[in-house]
């Protein structure tokens, strides 16, 4: 809980939201439920506000050095003692360095711009990489039932019961040595972090789809496809799979933030991404000792993540309403 | 009842077990390192690495390993009690070092929850009652701000604005003010700061989730029949509203003690508080294996029990789960 | 005579939603006299609920938009205040509802429950209240009532539920009783027993009560008078005996003909009504039934009808633009077996002819 949202409000909140969500209801006019999710979607101002500025800010991180040449500021690994004033302590925002410097003269612009390419792409493939394995693991679990379905269940239960950020620490130690993990296959830094957010990740999906798809499975248009011989794998893609995607839309766009604040927590403790890389967490590890006089160091990569994390929450939020307007929650 | 604590304690001890495996291959067989060298910390001579290797049966296959390791955790098969581990670099068994700074752990973690509880479920209440408004927008506005900030980035700005040494407006003891503090209440005033930055996120957290569940609750069919029979509005909203949609949350303050007693790593980080948290970070900083695998092992072990103990309070609360 | 019970006088609920304003309760009249029955029968959405939630006055939020006059025991409930409201409900009026397991509160015992609806009205203690909710349990058929008292809902069985329901709404001897589906929820056989502890309960205290289904069987022994709701508005209302013998609107046979019964031939097909029930929010134009009435006629799609006595007899009100000679005949032939196209190609044909 201690890096933010989404895990202990998903399992106990959303489960019956999510069937509503699969019973497909439709109000009055017979449009499609995604024409449905859209409109709704598009009423909500905040979150249709939250949405555009994670657009911009995927683009700024995909440009990031494009835009960093185009506004002339330095290269995110230089460090220069230019900045430093005559004690060599940082200076803070000027024109050259719009966001101020570090200890060591690096330019906060840069690295603030380098850390949100940091950020988003380990959110992002974190989080993909979890929900297919979650739904992948969810779905073979609450199809085919039996000691599979056991199994996997347990998995998930003993998995969960770790706790998350000790479970991420304990892994990034261990993997922290040069030599890596798994034989040399997982190195510190990115990778490892990445692993941690799938470890931690895919059994709260696992675990939701799941149930899912024990309730689905039982429901008259799967009886009706085996009836007429639809074999298993054609069920779950044409029949289970269809249903689960509203779902897994939401739970996704609820993951990224919390692994954004995850991969930040790692980095602040310094198992996360490796020096010189930038990464908003690091910078606030770093910024701990100067913040008291150089305020700007711990500032900007502060509402960096600040600014992303609520973004995505308000996004999640949004879409949840618009999925299911009934349950009331968000609203 | 008995037959479903019974049950629950079976799972409870198949659980501890497989989480001391996991800690086992997470920390023993997942580094490609050497094992000696990666427990002697800094610059170790070899005669250090040789000791390590001899001391720890590290040259022993890894399934005898775990068994010595389970060997040592239990009090009654090893020979001195829990044995959670050794660090070379302290020079100190692990667990007796975790269980001195507990304490402190204990005092920040109950600071914060009593903090949490009593601005969050008020809060949480207030805005399903009045959905819609703009009060509620506002609650839960602040809410998302507060769960979408970095816990340490909120504690680094509270210090700045109200640290006593350093900050804007000086009122409150800064970082590294509860180890020089002395006294209940000199260790009280220290943690003010750190019990509010640790309280905010979950203050928010359960205020938006008791205010989901509250406005779920006061759709059934039994709050309409309290309404029916002519309760105060009062009576409708707390003892049959609250009533219901609080066991959830009885769950999650569990699971969420539990987490927290592990250590608040980043809050205790950003503060300087001697818990076992900042004890798991600079063990972090050392690269002072040992440690980090006591502290991961001992902060799974207590969400296990916290766990358990919320199940079995479920029961009490719920009457339908006992059968 | 003396002054009825209950008077519902063009009582309109109308609600302000996203998707419109949803018509719920269209301009409803109806009478309740002291110690007899009332049955309102419907389809879902109707609106038969919503009248009487309104009633009670638990239909208050933002966005609802009520009209008319509601009058009990000579006061003039809708613009009586929450607080005296409250005062009335489960003492003078109470109501109870359709599934007694979600209907009643999972963590508190049963004892505890009907002692709470005592306690809101009577200045007694909370022994003297539990006593009379043992007593309530006794009354209402319950085995070992004092054990019982101590037990939770789940515990109980669906019948024994729906009787401690009863149980906690008669407890301050309401004047009126309102069932809204009580029995839809409960096993066929289960069903006769809580009606016949209903009709028993009422003679015994001389309550009277409101009885809300989408059954009309299971209104036909108990009701002294029915009131047949269709999209909002009251179709036809006549006593019980008119309601099954002569009932004079197109709605009212389809649902006497929906029943599925005993002594019907073998091989006879039931004959639903076809089509579903209106949109609240968009109704059909004219008679808000014409799109499922197999006795249409153009004028019926333009024309509102009003609720009118028939032949000047008021205690038989049907809202319906055919002439009540026509509507006669047609149910004379609907009685002897015909199909309802049948029947309406005979009256068609006799017009012409004539």
């Amino acid at each position: 809980m201690s890096t933010g949202t989404g895990a202990s409000d998903l399992l106990h909140a959303e489960d019956t939201a999510v069937d509503e969500i699969v019973a497909g209801k439709a109000p009055v006019a017979a449009r499609s439920p995604l024409q449905l999710f859209w409109r709704r979607f598009r009423k909500d101002k905040v979150a249709l506000v939250a949405g555009c500025f994670i657009l911009f800010e995927i683009t700024v991180a995909i440009l990031a050095e494009p835009i960093r040449k185009l506004l002339g500021a330095p290269p995110p690994n230089l460090q220069s003692t230019k900045a430093l004033d005559e004690f060599g302590l940082p200076l803070g925002p000027s024109a050259d360095h719009i966001m101020g410097v570090d200890q060591i003269g690096r330019d906060v612009f840069s690295r603030v711009l380098n850390g949100a390419q940091v950020s988003l792409k380990v959110a992002f493939i974190g989080t993909g990489l979890s929900v297919v394995i979650g739904v992948s693991m969810g779905m073979i679990a609450g199809y085919y039932r039996g000691w599979v379905d056991t199994a996997i269940a347990r998995c998930i239960d003993i998995l969960l019961a770790f706790p998350v950020l000790l479970l991420g620490l304990g892994l990034a130690s261990a993997c922290s040595d040069k030599d890596g993990c798994l034989g040399g296959v997982l190195q510190p830094g990115l990778p490892v972090v990445i692993a941690i957010i799938v470890i931690a990740n895919w059994p709260y999906v696992a675990r939701i789809i799941r149930g899912q798809v024990l309730s689905l499975r039982e429901k008259e248009f799967v009886e009706a496809s085996t009836s007429l011989g639809a074999s298993n794998m054609r069920i779950i893609f044409r029949e289970i799979l269809p249903n689960l995607v509203a779902p897994i839309i939401v739970y996704t766009t609820l993951f990224i933030p919390a692994n954004i604040l995850l991969e930040a927590a790692l980095s602040f403790l310094g198992v996360g991404v490796q020096p010189p890389q930038a990464s908003w967490g690091k910078m606030l590890a770093d910024a701990t000792s100067i913040f008291d006089s150089a305020w700007w160091y711990m500032f900007f990569p502060g509402m960096a993540l600040l600014l992303t994390v609520l973004a995505f929450n308000l996004v999640g939020d949004g879409m949840q309403d618009a999925l299911n307007p009934k349950s009331g929650q968000n609203r | 009842m008995a037959a479903y604590i019974a049950r629950r304690l079976l799972w409870v001890v198949f659980l501890l077990f497989m989480i001391t495996l996991i800690t086992f291959v997470i920390f023993t067989v997942l580094p490609s390192g050497d094992p000696a060298v990666l427990r002697a910390g800094r610059q170790p001579s070899p005669q250090l690495i040789a000791a390590i290797r001899e001391q720890l049966g590290l040259d022993k296959s890894k399934p005898v390993q775990f068994i010595n390791y389970i060997g040592n955790i239990l009090p009654f098969l090893g020979h001195n009690g829990f044995d959670f581990g050794f660090s070379y670099q302290n020079q100190q068994d692990v667990l007796p070092a975790i269980l001195d700074r507990l304490p402190t752990t204990i005092f920040l973690t109950l600071g914060a929850v009593i903090l949490w509880l009593c601005i969050g479920l008020p809060i949480g209440i207030l805005s399903a009652v009045r959905t819609g408004t703009w009060y509620d927008r506002l609650a839960m506005g602040i809410a998302l701000v507060f769960i979408s900030a970095p816990v340490y980035f909120l504690g680094l700005v509270a210090l700045y604005l109200f640290a006593n040494d350093i900050g804007v407006f000086p009122i409150l003891p800064g970082n590294s003010a509860y180890e020089q503090a002395s006294g209940f209440f000199g260790k009280a005033e220290a943690l003010i700061l750190p019990w509010f930055v640790l309280a905010a996120a979950f203050a928010a957290v359960y205020a938006r989730f008791l205010r989901g569940n509250l406005i779920d609750t006061l759709q059934e069919d039994f709050i309409r029949t309290a309404r029916a029979k002519g309760l105060s509005e009062r009576k409708v909203i707390f003892r049959h509203g609250v009533r219901a949609a609080i066991t959830p949350i009885v769950t999650l303050l569990g699971l969420d003690i539990g987490i927290l007693l592990g250590g608040a790593i980043l809050t205790e980080t950003v503060f300087n508080i001697p818990g076992i948290g900042r004890y798991a970070y600079n063990a972090i900083t050392q690269s002072d294996l040992p440690v980090i695998q006591g502290t991961v092992l001992f902060g799974a072990f207590f969400i296990v029990m916290m766990s358990l103990l919320v199940d079995i309070l479920y029961a009490f609360i719920d009457p339908r789960v006992r059968y | 005579m003396a002054e009825p019970l209950l008077e519902v006088e063009n009582l309109v609920v109308h609600f302000e939603t996203d998707d419109g304003l949803v018509k719920a309760v269209d301009g409803i009249s109806y009478t309740v006299e002291r110690g007899q029955t009332l049955g309102i029968v419907g389809e879902s959405g109707s609106g038969k609920s919503v009248s009487s939630l309104t009633v009670l006055g638990l239909t208050r939020s933002r966005n609802a938009r009520i009209s008319g006059t509601v009058r009990f025991d000579g006061r003039d409930l809708l613009n009586t205040s929450e607080d005296d409201m409250r005062g009335i409900r489960g003492d003078d009026i109470a109501m109870i509802f359709q599934d007694p397991l979600s209907s009643l509160h999972p963590f508190y015992k049963v004892g505890t429950q009907i002692s709470e609806a005592v306690l809101a009205h009577r200045d007694v203690s909370k022994a003297q209240a539990w006593d009379r909710a043992v007593e309530m349990l006794t009354l209402v058929g319950i085995p070992e009532p004092r054990k019982r008292a101590d037990a939770y809902p789940h515990e109980f069985s669906g019948g024994m539920r729906q009787r401690a329901m009863i149980a906690m709404a008669l407890a301050n001897d309401p004047k009126l009783l309102i069932a809204d589906e009580p029995t839809t929820a409960l096993d066929v056989t289960v069903q006769a027993q809580i009606l016949e502890l209903i009709e028993r309960l009422q003679s015994e205290f001389d309550t009277a009560v409101v009885v809300i289904t989408h059954d009309l069987g299971v209104v036909a022994e108990m009701a002294d008078e029915i009131a047949v709701m269709y999209a909002g508005r009251i179709v036809e209302k006549a006593d019980a005996m008119t309601t099954f013998v002569g009932p004079e609107h197109p709605y009212t046979w389809g649902l006497l003909s929906s029943i599925p019964r005993l002594d019907s031939p073998r091989g006879e097909e039931l004959v639903p009504i076809a089509g579903r029930p209106p949109s609240l929010i968009s109704l059909p134009g004219g008679c808000s039934f014409h799109p499922r009435c197999p006795y249409v006629r153009e004028a019926h799609k333009r024309v509102e009808p009003a609720l009118e006595p028939v032949n000047g007899d008021r205690s038989h009100q049907v809202a319906c633009l055919l002439d009540s000679s026509v509507r006669k005949k047609l149910w004379g032939e609907l009685q002897q077996g015909a199909k309802p196209q049948a029947a309406r190609n005979d009256v068609l044909e006799e017009e012409a002819g004539v």
